[in-house]
């Protein structure tokens, strides 16, 4: 479990760390966080000759909070965005999710972008992003660009960058401020990837208190993070007494979870299935428990 | 009079240490070894047809690369039977690197050498092995089918047949008025310890001493191992185990390959070399235990006393079988816990398959067997609609009928006897404790919530301190420091602080003026090792033995000295004084240097002490025909066989009625192993038992698919419980029935914690679900499809 060798470069600016990228000719990682990258090193599943250590690259540890969305630049830790108040009042889901990824001292070094880029199916912020519709923001030598949710994760633990692209920012737009969310997971351990997990954006009608439409997003039951609709089955129903009947069945079918030595294929649709109803009746009451 | 420390909590010695990271684990020794990096098998079964290592030759730092064929004659030949028995009639055990052929994922092939573990294992990786597959045997079943053979030369994958009666069982079981029979599974797992394994040789070729560190729990068994496969004499090779971040068992397996390889690479490389296992190698190369396939025929009464039971199960044993038969001994003898049965009749085959092999995990078959006793009593008494602590109490063997002698032989070789316990009133403390009697109505009440509640309890008996010997040695320093030696190690278990609690009772000094070493075979070569629960009870006693010697000595000089009667002395705050009269006396530091004839005045002590000298006899030698110089004793202690701890667990348990997961409420423990020498001491040996036990009932298992790949060889994947998983509220009562086995009247500790999980955790959830739970681990899908299948009521909102 010791890495195969390779070149450490330590940029200090985004110019220079995409430099580097473009001449690794595609043989280059970023390294952020270290947190997936460096087991995937040390079990020699991976093997690049250089890697562009992008932690001290100023300008890139920042988070903005503006009237329309959350921004989160490359070297933000789960922590420092878990922690950040204004973050969390503007956007409760995202401290709902982050403390669903791992524990505390993995949150301290892997970074939200580094999440997001890695796309593993089983990761908690790709389904929030998918949730927002937000995006990321790329660069690379010649060239930079935006890249949506949809379009960022391509398949299990692939995303759409090309390996001469940086990820420097994540957007998470804000939610209405009749939207509610809630995120609900079963892992093994605390701190596991979820054996089936969901979040979950509820519209309430808060004066009727009343349901207007509804959306989720899955957490380790399907390839790519997905958004499916729940409004036809919730649309129009009371706050405080769901009927997730309909909603849960259409979930199931939307998923596509695999066994593996953890939990059988059947186990975790039942179980997103009873994350979800659980995660709606959390968002659509204003529980924040879960 | 000094407060006696035997039986106080008294603060671990050895923590400050260990807890401010100033441990020394083999790996922090050795930073300008070389180190090895080994290429092991990818596959479960094949034949090595060729290895080629031209393409590692260049790679840069690269030492040395050996196979099998290089290694000199006496290391070509397979690793020693560490056990034998005359049941274990196809032994086989493996090569330190393979010879043709290999039986499991992980085993050894190629030794790699190279100035860093870097550069080993990229050279490793450039090894081309090829291989001709052979069908590998995987899972008991399979095993025993016998139409795969793990080695082809044998007729089947037995390696062992044993069958033991007592009575006769057939007979009591066909004569009552009940019968039931079940199987009851329990998976495979390991001991996993955070430190992985680890060996440094230092060959000095000078002086032609080999100086050995291992990470083990037996450094003088490893020191006569590696001497007799290197043709060395004892005397010129030494082991130390310096401190082991854990074992659990698996290190008491010896030698490993690397334990061989590394000495002999640094014998013949000149330099220092030095193994450190990783963690994927620890789960594919490191021994298994606890898979069982276990069959229970039982015959018992209206009021569910059991008259008879015939128990046949099937052991998985791995590829190799290098530690005999000691597992499944001990789960045909434990089974019987703390019941009185005469008519039994155990039978077992230990199975090979292309496997990791198995050795002794933390209990050490126990499991197995606890699992198999505890529910049978349940499925008695579920069959007989009695409550199950009812069912357990008519069985008992009562506290008047001690030794209690079954007629069975025991993993020592020795009678299967119980010396003491109180089997009565562990239960009560135990009902007690976990509040079993209200219980009922608590269950009621969570169930009228939509709550599903469980509570399930579990017995043990356990045969701890087995022999042959462990020996201890005592020094007064001339500074007044008493030095402790005992040659087996230290896992972190505490041994340190309750050596030298025992030692500072018996010779009147401060804890923090005695020192202990441990498994520094040239403190003391005669030792066997830590397991079984034996540390205590055999080291415990071998030191307050040669404590006693030292005491005797220290009286006889300072009535001289003093020229007082030695029944008017006593021992107190690090003085031999006269009683009564605290001001007459004499220091131990000033014994200890009168105890020297040769007495250079190095110091104003030594120049006080001469004029305590007795007056020399002119005809008489200064040291005597019995006498020795210096103030030190040594002292063996064998016991004629095993003392028996017990113990009773109990667990309360929430199922999530849409997910199947079980979260634990309340864990109880009732533990009696006799006299307690520091009671933090042990209730943090169960709490990690418990920790531990929670892992093998709930979270931990060796997944291995078909083709013999183990499919969670990380931390990642072997769900090892966090602090979150373990119950934070564990309550302990302790009983103390004092053994009569051995002169500190105490019984080992060591493993009980873990001992009756799988069993207490089934029987938790069976009440919970209320359907049977016959197989261990397990995990919420498990239980999940139970229940589906068992058509349980159904979920409050899952709709599944
Ligand atoms: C024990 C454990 C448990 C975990 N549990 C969870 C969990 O429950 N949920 C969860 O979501 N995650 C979990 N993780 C993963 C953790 O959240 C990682 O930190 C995260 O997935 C990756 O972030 P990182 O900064 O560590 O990225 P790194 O490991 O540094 O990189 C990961 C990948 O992304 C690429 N990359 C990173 N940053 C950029 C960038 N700015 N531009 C381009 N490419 C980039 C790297 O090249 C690499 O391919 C766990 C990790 C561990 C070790």
């Amino acid at each position: 479990m010791k890495p195969p060798p390779f070149r450490h470069v330590a940029p200090r600016t985004v110019d220079e760390a995409v430099t580097a990228l473009a001449e690794a000719d595609g043989h280059g990682k970023v390294l952020a966080g270290g947190q997936s990258l460096v087991p995937l090193l040390n079990m020699r599943l991976a093997a690049p000759s250089v890697l562009v250590d992008v932690n001290g690259v100023t300008g890139l540890d920042g988070i903005e909070v503006t009237d329309d969305a959350v921004v989160v630049g490359a070297t933000v830790r789960h922590r420092d965005l878990e922690r950040h108040a204004a973050a969390d009042a503007a956007l409760p889901v995202l401290r709902q999710a982050l403390v669903h990824v791992a524990h505390p001292v993995i949150r301290n070094r892997g970074t939200v972008v580094g999440s997001l880029v890695h796309a593993d199916p089983a990761a908690e912020l790709p389904a929030v992003l998918v949730l927002l519709g937000g995006h990321v923001d790329v660069v690379s030598r010649d060239d930079r660009r935006s890249i949506d949710a949809e379009a960022l994760f391509v398949a299990p633990l692939e995303s759409s960058l090309r390996p001469d692209e940086l990820a420097v920012s994540a957007t998470f737009p804000r939610l209405a401020a009749t939207t509610a969310t809630a995120v609900r997971e079963l892992a093994r351990r605390h701190g596991d990837y979820a054996m089936a997990g969901v979040c979950v954006a509820v519209d309430r009608d808060d004066e009727r208190a009343t349901v207007t439409g509804a959306r989720a997003v899955f957490i380790g039951v399907t390839d790519t993070p997905t958004l499916v609709d729940l409004g036809e089955d919730l649309a129009g129903q009371g706050c405080h007494d769901l009927d997730t009947v309909a909603a849960v069945a259409r979930a199931r079918d939307a998923i596509d979870p695999t066994d593996d030595i953890h939990a059988t294929a059947d186990y975790r649709r039942h179980l997103a299935g009873v994350m979800l109803a659980r995660a709606l009746a959390d968002a659509a009451t204003g529980r924040e428990d879960a | 009079m000094t407060t006696r420390l035997f039986g106080q909590g008294v603060p671990r010695k050895e923590d400050r240490r260990l807890l401010t990271g100033a441990g020394r684990f083999v790996d922090d020794l050795s930073h300008d070894a070389w180190e090895v990096a080994i290429v092991r098998s990818p596959h479960a079964h094949a034949r090595i047809v060729d290895i080629d290592v031209t393409e590692a030759l260049d790679v840069p730092d690269l030492v040395a690369i050996h196979t099998w064929e290089d290694l000199p004659e006496r290391m070509q030949q397979p690793l020693p039977l560490l056990i034998p028995h005359p049941a274990l009639t196809a032994p086989r055990t493996q090569f330190v690197l393979a010879n043709g052929e290999v039986n499991h994922v992980g085993e050894a092939i190629v030794m790699v050498v190279a100035r860093t573990r870097y550069a080993a294992e990229d050279a490793a990786d450039r090894i081309r092995v090829d291989y001709e597959f052979l069908e590998p045997v995987v899972g008991i079943e399979r095993a025993a089918a016998g139409d795969r053979r793990v080695h082809d030369e044998l007729d089947d994958n037995v390696a062992a047949h044993l069958v033991q009666e007592i009575g006769d069982a057939r007979a009591a079981i066909d004569a009552a008025p009940h019968t039931m029979s079940f199987r009851l599974d329990v998976e495979r797992s390991a001991s996993t310890p955070l430190e992985t394994r680890g060996v440094y040789a230092r060959w000095d070729a000078d002086e032609g001493h080999l100086r050995l560190y291992s990470s083990t729990q037996a450094p003088t068994s490893v020191r006569a191992a590696v001497a007799t496969i290197l043709e060395m004499d004892f005397q010129d090779v030494e082991c130390i185990a310096p401190d082991v971040g854990g074992g659990f068992g698996v290190k008491i397996m010896h030698p490993w390959p690397e334990e061989v390889l590394v000495p002999w690479a640094a014998t013949v490389l000149g330099h220092d070399v030095k193994f450190t296992e990783d963690r994927r190698e620890h789960f594919i190369s490191a021994n298994h235990e606890r898979g069982q396939v276990q069959h229970l025929e039982v015959g018992f009464d209206d009021d569910g006393r059991i008259l008879g039971i015939d128990f046949t199960f099937l052991h998985d044993h791995g590829a190799y079988i290098p530690y005999g038969l000691i597992v499944p001994i001990i789960t045909s003898t434990q089974f019987l816990g703390p019941y009185r049965i005469s008519d039994y009749r155990v039978e077992f085959r230990s199975l090979y398959t292309n496997t990791v092999p198995v050795t002794p995990y933390r209990g050490a078959g126990r499991p197995q067997a606890v699992f198999a006793m505890e529910r049978l009593m349940d499925k008695v008494a579920a069959e007989l609609g009695k409550d199950r602590t009812q069912v357990r109490a008519i069985n008992l063997i009562q506290p008047d009928e001690f030794p209690w002698e079954f007629g069975l032989t025991f993993q020592d070789g020795r009678a299967y006897t119980y010396d003491s316990g109180d089997y009565p009133t562990s239960l009560d403390m135990l009902k007690d404790l976990v509040g079993w009697d209200d219980f009922a109505r608590r269950q009621a009440e969570a169930r009228d919530d939509g709550r599903l509640l469980g509570i399930g309890l579990a017995a043990y008996v356990e045969g701890t301190g087995v022999g042959p010997y462990e020996g201890g040695h005592v020094l007064v320093e001339p500074t007044g420091r008493v030095q402790v030696a005992t040659g087996l190690s230290s896992q972190g278990q505490g041994h340190e602080t309750v050596f030298a609690q025992i030692v500072a009772d018996v010779l009147g000094v401060d804890l923090d003026d005695v020192e202990v070493v441990v498994g520094d075979s040239s403190r003391m070569q005669y030792a066997v090792g830590t397991f079984a629960s034996r540390a205590a009870v055999m080291s415990g006693n071998a030191i307050a033995l040669a404590a006693n010697k030292v005491r005797e000595k220290a009286l006889r000089l300072a009535s001289e000295a003093l020229e007082v009667d030695p029944a008017d002395l006593e021992f107190a705050d690090g003085q031999v004084r006269v009683v009564g009269s605290p001001d007459t006396g004499l220091p131990l530091k000033m014994l200890a240097t009168l105890s020297n004839p040769l007495r250079y005045a190095f110091d104003e002590d030594a120049a006080a002490a001469t004029q305590f000298a007795a007056p020399a006899d002119p005809d008489r030698p200064p040291v005597g025909d019995d006498d020795e110089p210096g103030l030190e004793g040594t002292d063996f202690y064998s016991p004629v066989r095993s003392t028996f701890a017990s113990g009773m667990h109990a667990v309360v348990v929430e199922v999530d009625p849409d997910t199947s997961a079980v979260e634990i409420l309340d864990y109880a423990v009732v533990h009696d192993c006799g006299n307690l020498i520091n009671p933090t001491i042990v209730r943090g040996q169960v709490h990690g038992g418990v920790g531990q036990g929670v892992g093998g009932a709930l979270y931990e298992r060796m997944a291995y698919d078909e083709h013999g790949q183990l499919q969670n060889a990380s931390f990642m994947d072997f769900l090892m419980p966090y602090m979150t998983e373990v119950p934070d509220g564990i309550a302990i009562d302790h009983l103390e029935t004092p053994s009569p086995l051995n002169p500190l009247g105490i019984k080992g500790a060591g493993e009980a914690g873990v001992i009756p999980s799988a069993a207490v955790f089934a029987a938790a959830i069976e009440d919970a679900v209320g359907i049977p739970i016959d197989a261990m681990p397990i995990s919420p899908s498990q239980l999940h499809h139970l229940r589906l299948a068992a058509d349980a009521p159904a979920s409050t909102n899952g709709q599944p």
